[in-house]
C-alpha cells in the first residue's frame, strides 16, 4: 500500500538553516546537510530545501546546500523559494533536486508550469499555493509573495489549472495555521486534495502527532510536511511514523 | 578489480544527475555515450527515463541495435521507471512507438477501481513483494518499500521478481537473465535502491 509521506522542510538563508538551530550532538547546527542527514537515518520520506531569503548572493549558496545534501542522500529532494525562471529552476536541478516547487512564479507566469513539465517531466514540478480562510471562512484565498499579497484567486480552483498546466504535486501551506502548532487546516487541504488526481502535501501548523492522523484521514493529505518539530527529539520522525502506523496510516518504516 | 564502466542512456526524458550519484556511491563508473557507437566500450548498459513513453522515439534504430549486441555479447541492462517499460513491446501510452521487445507485454495505464480515492500518477513509497528469487533482490527483505512516480505499468509475466499494488499489481522488479528492470527509482530508494544497484553492478564486473 503506498504510504503517506512525512517530509522535513529545511529554512535555508545563506546557506546555513535558520529555524530551531539548537540540535543537540550536531557539530554545526545550522549545516543542511548534517541535519539532513540526522533526518535521514531516522527514516523521513522526502526533504524540501526552501531558500526563505532567495536574494541573488542566497542563490548561490543554495546551489552549494543542494549540492552538500544530495551528495550523500538517496531519498526525493525538492527545492524551493524565489524560483522564478527556467534557469533558476534548471540551477537547482543541475545541482541535485529532483523537484522544483514554484509558488509566485506560476501564479504570475502559469505558462512556467509548463515549460517546466515539458523539460523535466511532471513528476519534477511541484505547485506551492499559501492559502487563506476568506469570506465566512468556508473558501480559501490564494497568496503570492511569501503570503503578503492577496492574488484574489480561489485556492482549489488554482489547484485544479496548476494540475491542467502540468504540476505533479501540490504543496498546499494554510497561511492561517503556519507557526502556530495548532495543526493542519484540514477542510483546506481536504477541498484541494478531493478537486486533484496529484498528490497534495499538507503544510502548516503540525504541533503534534495527532496533528499528522488528522490530516491524514480527515484532511485526505497525501503527504505533510513540518519544520520546526522535527528538531526536537520528543518528536523524531521515527516515533511519529510508529504513532501513524499504530492509528492505521500505512508509513515506511 | 576496476569498477565497471555503465553506459548511462541519455534520451532527454528527465535528468540524469540523481542516477549517476547513486551509481558513483555503490562504485560504478558512469559515462553517457554521445553515440550509440560508445556502447561499444560499456560493461554494462543502464537506460533511465522519467515521463512519456513517446520520449523513447528517440532511441532509434541505432541505439536499439547497440544496446542489443551489447546485451547479445552477455552485458546486463537495467531500465529503470520509463527504461523499464521500455524493455517491453510497448505501451498504451504511445501506441506507435515500440519498446525494445527484450521482454513480452504491453504497458498499460493504472486504472484505480472504481470509487476508490486513489490517485494516479502513483506518487511516493510502496512496498516490493517479492514472488521468486533472483540476485537482483539479494539482501533486500520482501516488503522493503521504494519510490515510485508514474502512471503507466508493465504486466506481471513469468519475468516479474517482485510486484507492487496501487488500484491494482503491476511488476515492479523484473529479471531474465542479465536483463532487468525496476519500475521505481533505485536512485531516490535510499539503501534498498542502492543495494538493487550493488546487485545488478555485480554481473557487470
Amino acid at each position: 500500500m503506498l504510504a503517506k509521506r512525512i517530509i522535513a522542510c529545511l529554512d535555508v538563508r545563506d546557506g546555513q538553516v535558520v529555524k530551531g538551530i539548537n540540535f543537540e550532538g550536531l557539530r554545526s547546527a545550522g549545516d543542511p546537510a548534517s541535519l539532513a542527514r540526522r533526518y535521514n537515518s531516522e527514516g523521513i520520506d522526502e526533504l524540501v530545501i526552501l531558500d526563505i531569503t532567495a536574494t541573488l548572493e542566497s542563490r548561490r549558496a543554495l546551489a552549494e546546500t543542494i549540492r552538500a545534501v544530495a551528495r550523500e542522500l538517496f531519498i526525493p529532494l525538492a527545492v524551493g523559494g524565489g524560483i522564478r525562471t527556467e534557469a533558476d529552476a534548471e540551477a537547482a536541478v543541475d545541482a541535485g533536486a529532483d523537484k522544483v516547487s514554484l509558488n509566485t512564479a506560476a501564479i504570475s507566469n502559469p505558462g512556467l508550469i509548463t515549460t517546466l513539465a515539458n523539460r523535466y517531466g511532471s513528476q519534477a514540478i511541484v505547485v506551492a499555493i499559501d492559502a487563506k480562510r476568506a469570506g465566512d471562512g468556508t473558501h480559501f484565498a490564494v497568496y503570492s509573495r511569501s503570503g503578503t499579497t492577496s492574488v484574489n484567486r480561489d485556492a482549489v480552483e488554482w489547484a485544479r489549472e496548476a494540475e491542467s498546466r502540468g504540476a505533479g504535486e501540490i504543496l498546499l501551506t494554510s497561511i492561517d495555521r503556519d507557526g502556530t502548532k495548532r495543526g493542519f487546516d484540514c477542510p483546506l487541504t481536504a477541498a484541494v486534495s478531493a478537486a486533484v488526481a496529484i498528490p497534495v502535501i499538507a503544510s502548516g501548523g503540525a504541533g503534534g502527532r495527532d496533528h499528522f492522523v488528522e490530516v491524514f484521514t480527515a484532511g485526505r493529505a497525501d503527504a505533510a510536511l513540518a519544520a520546526s518539530i522535527f528538531h526536537y527529539e520528543e518528536t523524531s520522525v521515527r516515533a511519529l511514523k510508529r504513532h501513524l502506523q499504530q492509528h492505521g496510516i500505512p508509513v515506511r518504516l | 578489480m576496476t569498477s565497471p564502466s555503465v553506459a548511462l542512456i541519455d534520451y532527454h526524458a528527465g535528468n540524469l544527475t540523481s542516477v549517476k550519484k547513486a551509481l558513483a556511491a555503490v562504485g560504478a563508473q558512469v559515462f553517457v555515450p554521445a553515440t550509440p557507437e560508445d556502447v561499444v566500450d560499456a560493461s554494462a548498459v543502464i537506460v533511465p527515463g522519467v515521463g512519456h513513453f513517446d520520449a523513447t522515439r528517440a532511441l532509434g534504430p541505432e541505439w536499439v541495435d547497440a544496446i542489443l549486441q551489447r546485451v547479445g555479447e552477455g552485458r546486463p541492462l537495467l531500465g529503470i521507471c520509463l527504461g523499464m517499460q521500455w524493455l517491453y513491446e510497448g505501451s498504451e501510452e504511445a501506441p506507435d512507438v515500440r519498446g525494445l521487445g527484450v521482454l513480452s507485454g504491453e504497458c498499460r495505464r493504472l486504472k484505480a477501481p472504481p470509487g476508490s480515492a486513489l490517485k494516479i500518477p502513483h506518487v511516493g513509497w510502496n512496498s516490493v513483494d517479492q514472488s521468486r528469487d533472483a540476485s537482483i533482490m539479494d539482501g533486500v527483505a520482501s516488503g522493503s518499500q521504494a519510490y515510485f512516480t508514474h502512471s503507466y505499468v508493465a504486466p506481471i509475466t513469468g519475468d516479474t521478481v517482485a510486484s507492487t499494488e496501487h488500484g491494482e499489481s503491476f511488476a515492479s522488479v523484473v529479471q531474465r537473465g542479465q536483463i532487468a528492470g525496476v519500475q521505481f527509482h533505485p536512485e531516490k530508494s535510499g539503501e534498498v535502491g542502492l543495494q538493487i544497484l550493488r546487485n545488478w553492478l555485480r554481473q557487470a564486473v
